[in-house]
């Protein structure tokens, strides 16, 4: 079924194809009746005419030699004796050429009709269709009547018969058969519709199901009808269906309760952490005065206390990206300040060189944004070297305003092989640093906090040394 | 020394914020509970309450609007959940900031003073200001409205305080968290904006078409024009 191409709905190819099976038996019948028919309708007419012809040439007994009006009386008293069918008589004897009519040669007999009457002793026949009309044609050689071995007199009389009463037979069989056939289509296009209707239907049912299903309808079933393959297919897909509901469910339910973990272990982690980290400062203060293996002790504790804190507060971070908890709250904002601001609120001015043109302006979330610069600067720090430097530059692309941020550091450059993963949670360049100073999700809380902005980051290394990470943010609303 | 009432349900935290306070010459009450809390507030007369969100019985946000229902009393949340919920819901019951647990000493203290610093400066000779039905005392600290006392919150008043300086002026929310809160980095603006809805609710005739505090979409806020 190529030749049906498929951007057709599947009734209008069902139908099509019913109509065309119909359409090709209504014709191989029709041509066959047609056939058949219009052979034995000729072959009737031909034997009649054949026959008679014969008899009345038989009955013939002209006196030889002929001169040309013996011979076109002859030709006329055969010519009259032709019934039912009038046919024309013509005569050839040596030279002479007489016919019944007014002319005394036919332009229909052909050479191989009269042919075959001069070698034959019988009588000859052949259909000839000139100018769209058929004629038969016959040619009987005028024999001695001697006993059973004839001779030939010289004398072959042909018969011209117009063939239009059988044509008219034919040719209403033809019309019948077409008016016969096209009510049969017409007919053939009740059952083709039902017979599609009961395809489509389902099918259209399992569209809609399967369409529900992606909406997020899990509930979604179709009414299973009869015991087809049709129906087969809806109850598997109810089957499916009824399993992808209770899977989902179970993840749904999974990830409710890691929510709530998380919820829980955020909550019991920060409370000791509030008590502990509000009196860090005067463990600080009194280890000045404590021998010093105990001071030692002391400020270990507090500094762990901190950056605990830090890494409760990164994991609960992480865990609002990864339920999807975590929401824009967009201002308009002068991000070269932002950028700057960032720094004077960590101290970092100093050992930071920026280059910051004025007056871009973008729509981003503050908190968020800070997050990201102190997160990366705050990598450049730590694992690069001095002096970080800060770039901002705005650009278009796809003339949609973008900014792009640049940190760069003058350190060793990030390892090639380590390169892909720089922005995986936990992830240490060093193994052999088991824990470095930030908790490991630094960077990846920069690249969730900019993909919540619609922009994009990645890390490379500078072509004088050193890791550069670029970020570009989308200046619209992310 | 400014006296703080501490509210707080877990024993460790409510021993080491006290300690730490202390420590730094804040006088400090801690109570166990939502109802000891409220008990407390008529003899201890604090000038600040730090608050935790989760407590038994009635819970921080109950404690919060109770205060709030007779007094003007500063109000800090301590809240060990940073999420926008539990945020939002704290600061539209009426308090003026919020500390995510945990927190040094240092930064709590830090906005203790910013929520108790000195508001606004006074302006102009008369000390009051009118704008529409709105009277601003900026020496007496009182707002009135067609002639009736407006219990403002000391966020709300220096919010309106600052705007009202400069009518038709329009600050963005950084500008503002800065100002009223002294946050000196990016902040949070949900503050700004709940304390805009809390101070509209105070002051507009209808909260849905603000005529004092206009909202400039995209930017910030301003004060009027007035027609």
């Amino acid at each position: 079924m190529r030749l049906l191409s498929p951007h057709l709905g599947l009734r209008t190819r069902l139908v099509a194809a019913f109509l065309l099976v119909a359409a090709i038996s209504a014709v191989a019948t029709a041509a066959l009746t047609y056939r058949e028919a219009r052979s034995a309708v000729l072959e009737q007419a031909q034997d009649t005419a054949v026959g008679q012809f014969r008899d009345r040439v038989a009955a013939l007994d002209p006196a030889l030699p002929l001169n040309a009006q013996r011979l076109r009386s002859l030709c006329e008293t055969l010519a009259r004796e032709g019934k039912p069918h009038t046919w024309i008589v013509f005569a050839e004897y040596a030279d002479l050429q007489v016919s019944s009519s007014d002319r005394p040669t036919s332009q229909i007999l052909t050479e191989g009709l009269r042919r075959a009457a001069r070698e034959s002793a019988h009588a000859s026949f052949q259909r000839v269709v000139r100018d769209g009309r058929a004629w038969l044609t016959i040619g009987m050689p005028v024999m001695f009547d001697q006993g059973d071995a004839g001779h030939r007199t010289g004398l072959v009389m042909y018969a011209v018969m117009p063939l239009a009463p059988e044509e008219a037979n034919i040719a209403a069989m033809v019309t019948a058969a077409r008016n016969g056939a096209l009510p049969a289509l017409l007919v053939a296009v009740v059952p083709a519709l039902l017979a599609a209707r009961s395809v489509v239907r389902p099918v259209r049912d399992l569209r809609r199901a399967a369409a529900g299903i992606g909406r997020g309808e899990l509930g979604t079933r179709i009414a299973v009808r009869g015991s087809d393959e049709l129906a087969q297919l809806a109850r598997t897909f109810n089957e499916s269906a009824t399993q992808l509901q209770s899977s989902v469910a179970e993840l749904r339910e999974a990830e409710e309760r890691a929510r709530r973990f998380a919820s829980d272990v955020s909550h019991e982690l920060r409370t000791p952490l509030a008590g502990m980290l509000a009196v860090t400062e005067i463990l600080d203060e009194e280890a000045a005065h404590l021998n010093a293996d105990t001071a030692a002790a002391v400020r270990l504790i507090s500094a762990e206390t901190g950056k605990l804190a830090t890494l409760v507060d990164d994991l609960m971070e992480i865990s609002r990206f990864d339920a999807k908890a975590a929401d824009l709250h967009t201002d308009e904002v002068d991000v070269a300040e932002a950028v700057r601001k960032t720094l004077q609120a960590r101290r970092w001015e100093d050992r930071v060189t920026t280059e910051l043109p004025d007056g871009v302006r973008a729509v981003l979330d503050p908190r968020r944004f800070d997050v990201i610069v102190a997160n990366l600067v705050g990598n450049a720090l730590r694992h690069g070297g001095e002096p970080v430097t800060v770039r901002l530059r705005p650009q278009e692309r796809d003339g949609t305003p973008s900014l792009v941020l640049e940190v760069a550091d003058a350190g060793a450059g990030i390892a090639p092989e380590v390169l892909p993963y720089i922005f995986d949670r936990f992830y240490k360049a060093d193994a052999a640093r088991t824990r470095s100073r930030g908790s490991g999700l630094g960077l990846a809380i920069a690249r969730e906090n900019v993909r919540l902005h619609g922009g994009t980051v990645h890390g490379a290394n500078g072509p004088g040394g050193g890791a550069v990470f670029t970020v570009e943010l989308p200046r619209g609303a992310g | 020394m400014p006296r703080v009432l501490l509210i707080e349900d877990d024993p460790s935290v409510r021993e080491g914020v006290e300690l730490g306070l202390r420590r730094r010459g804040h006088e400090l009450l801690a109570a166990g509970t939502g109802e000891a809390g409220l008990e407390a507030l008529a003899a201890f007369r604090p000038d600040l309450v730090l608050l935790d969100l989760m407590l038994p019985g009635i819970n921080g946000v109950q404690v919060c609007r109770r205060i709030r229902e007779s007094s003007q009393l500063p109000i800090i949340m301590l809240t060990a959940r940073g999420d926008d919920f539990d945020v939002v819901v704290g600061l539209e019951a009426g308090a003026d900031d919020y500390i995510v647990k945990p927190a040094r000493a240092e930064v709590i203290e830090a906005r203790i003073r910013a929520v108790l610093r000195r508001l606004g400066a006074p302006a102009g000779p008369s000390g009051t200001e009118f704008h529409g039905d709105l009277a601003v005392d900026r020496a007496g600290l009182t707002v009135t409205r067609a002639g009736e006392r407006v219990l403002l919150a000391p966020s709300e008043l220096k919010l309106l305080l600052h705007l009202s300086a400069s009518p038709e002026q329009v600050f963005s929310r950084q500008q503002l968290l800065e100002y009223v809160w002294e946050h000196s980095f990016y902040g949070d603006a949900r503050l700004v904006d709940a304390c805009v809805r809390r101070l509209r609710q105070k002051i507009e005739d209808t909260a849905g078409s603000p005529r004092y505090i206009q909202t400039v979409r995209g930017f910030g806020y301003r004060f009027g024009p007035l027609s």
